[in-house]
């Protein structure tokens, strides 16, 4: 059934062979086995469960960064109606890794923007593997102008593993063209949401990721360097991921609690890879639920509310002295 | 300050045959042009390599004492403290990084921040320490970069800061992340308030440091050979696995491809900012 079993699924993998034998069995007329089917199934889907249950952090940047993970245009066209894909920074060029544009949530005109990995090694290699230059970020910021000039909300879906580090990329600006929309994003007088879908990478996620509400798919990670960049750097090993994946706290529940995050959306059982059709109803509806909170307060208060809330992140202590 | 970590010159090898034995730490050895020059001329010179004009990272004390008018820098939120909050641990405990980088430096943390006169212009400034840490940005640089940008506004005054640093703090994981978001935040609304914001770069300004306010400066400003980026010069050989343009990264480079608007020698650095406080303060 699926092509991408990660290690830790093994015993599912086995069981699921286990059925497809007894399936082509029983489609060659021979022995019915129906019951021995329904009780496999039953208990693939279990363990399924108990282990999505209890991944590790190293685990979950595993099925962060997923091949069959619904992406971002997957979320678009999957959640919104009406998408029109504008493209290019009107600097240098169209950016792949970054896609956007105008479309409809549930009706209402809104901006959609996102990073954009590919499925196969073509598309990857056009997407960059969601590792967007300047001129992506220079993409999003114009849409992000767009938004705030015709009061439209913005969506934002995060999955990179992070900015791309390159000789054009440093030439053209990819501090300043983050940096920017840091600042951008921390002014505009719409409601911004923002989802990280499976991989947020450092800088070049959160240069589309400064919004009234942040929120992350369950098995998806935020984090201010790779697992494996953390651990070759710190441990001088970068095999070590697991230990710096763990000390990093890169998961939802562990960024909600720093405040960091607001809110996980469920995934199926099994990851969204498994299902993604339920994850994009849950993401969805999550989407129509914060729209609706957010479009109830007035633009000012709006904007110092984003700024408080970004105001507050960091822990010191201050001693009297 | 002691530049010479090795003991070089009581090194027969090492001095080359030279019988002349030199106490530990008068000379130092540029790390630019390797002339070994007199400690005493070097220090006079602003920490600038006479002979080839390498200008050596300096602390934020020199920094504060080079750039404000003697007697008129107060300094902000000095006691401010970081806290270990992810109870972060590699080979090393966070908490430990934290003591001996306090010890070495007498310093909290990265960051000094405060307000004085630079050739008569008020300015609010923040400053880097690269020693503590490599200058990396953690809750309490961000946090004191922050209150100095909201002084700044309420006293409708001019920013300047001048940046030393690796990037992000690791140990700090997602909270250091988060200091670019409220860095930035807090520059946009100084620049709504109509105040101006020198950002000043120097060896080295990387990583999200780099990707926040040290790129947003309406002027930006940046020392000879400085190194300014977003990924270190390793990385992006080991991305591309191509070699690296000759001066990449580097000051010069930067201006060459619009990055920054000029590059200032270091003894011409207090006179410049206070041309342009001058020019961009409007008369209230």
């Amino acid at each position: 059934m699926y092509r991408h079993w990660l290690e830790f699924e093994k015993p599912v993998e086995e069981i699921e062979k286990k059925i497809e034998e007894l399936k082509t069995f029983e489609a060659t007329g021979n022995l019915k086995s129906t019951d021995e089917i329904a009780k496999l199934e039953k208990k693939a889907k279990t363990l399924l469960k108990e282990i999505y249950g209890k991944l590790s952090p190293v685990q979950i940047t595993q099925v962060a960064r997923h091949p069959d993970r619904p992406y971002t245009l997957d979320y678009i066209n999957g959640a919104f109606e009406d998408f029109i894909e504008l493209h290019g920074d009107r600097c240098f060029k169209d950016d792949a890794a970054i896609v956007g544009g105008l479309a409809r949530l549930e009706g209402e005109a809104c901006v959609v923007l996102g990073q954009q990995k590919g499925r196969n090694t073509k598309e990857k290699v056009h997407r960059n593997f969601g590792m967007p230059h300047p001129e992506g970020y220079r993409k999003a910021l114009r849409l992000f102008e767009m938004a705030d000039r015709f009061s439209l909300p913005v969506f934002t879906f995060i999955d990179t593993p992070g900015a791309y580090p390159g000789i054009g990329a440093e030439e053209r600006g990819q501090s300043e063209a983050i940096a920017t929309n840091l600042l951008v994003m921390s002014r505009l007088k719409v409601p911004t949401i923002a989802t990280i879908i499976g991989e947020g990478g450092s800088g070049g996620a959160l240069a589309i990721g400064v919004a009234d509400r942040v929120m992350m798919m369950e098995f998806s990670t935020y984090s201010v360097i790779s697992p494996e960049g953390c651990a070759a750097i710190l441990w001088k090993d970068g095999a070590k991921a697991d230990l710096a994946a763990k000390a990093l706290k890169i998961d939802a529940a562990e960024l909600i609690k720093l405040g960091i995050v607001d809110k996980a959306v469920k995934e199926p059982i099994g990851g969204a890879h498994r299902d993604p059709q339920t994850a994009i109803k849950n993401l969805k509806a999550a989407l129509v639920a914060q729209l609706k909170e957010l479009s109830a307060i007035d633009p000012g208060t709006l904007v110092e509310a984003r700024y408080g809330k970004f105001r507050a992140m960091g822990f010191y202590s201050e001693p009297k002295r | 300050m002691i530049w010479f970590k090795k003991d070089i010159f009581t090194n027969g090898e090492a001095a080359e045959g030279k019988s002349v034995k030199v106490p530990f730490g008068l000379w130092v050895k540029c790390d630019h042009c390797g002339e070994i020059i007199y400690k005493k001329e070097v220090e006079r010179n602003l920490d600038v390599c006479p002979k080839c004009d390498y200008h050596f990272r300096i602390s934020a004390r020199s920094r504060i004492n080079i750039t404000f008018d003697e007697g008129t820098f107060i300094e902000f939120d000095a006691n401010i403290e970081p806290v270990d909050a992810l109870d972060f641990k590699d080979l090393k405990k966070y908490k430990d990084r934290l003591k001996s980088s306090q010890k070495e430096s007498g310093l909290r943390d990265a960051m000094i921040t405060g307000e004085g006169e630079i050739g008569g212009q008020k300015a609010f400034a923040a400053v880097f320490e690269f020693s503590f840490m490599g200058g990396s940005m953690g809750s309490v640089v961000g946090e004191k970069i922050t209150r100095a940008i909201e002084r700044a506004i309420e006293a409708k005054c001019a920013m300047i800061i001048f940046s030393s640093s690796g990037g992000a703090r690791m140990q700090e994981s997602i909270l250091s992340l988060m200091q670019m978001a409220k860095t930035s935040a807090a520059l946009a609304k100084l620049r709504e308030a109509g105040l101006p914001y020198i950002s000043v770069l120097t060896d080295p300004t990387m990583g999200g440091v780099s990707a926040s306010f040290a790129m947003l400066g309406d002027v930006i400003i940046a020392e000879p050979r400085a190194l300014i980026g977003f990924a270190g010069p390793r990385v992006i050989a080991e991305t591309i696995r191509q070699k690296l343009p000759e001066g990449f990264q580097r000051a010069e480079y930067l201006l060459e491809h619009g990055m920054v608007d000029m590059i200032v020698e270091r003894k011409l650095m207090k006179e410049t900012l206070s041309r342009l406080l001058s020019m961009l303060v409007r008369p209230r």
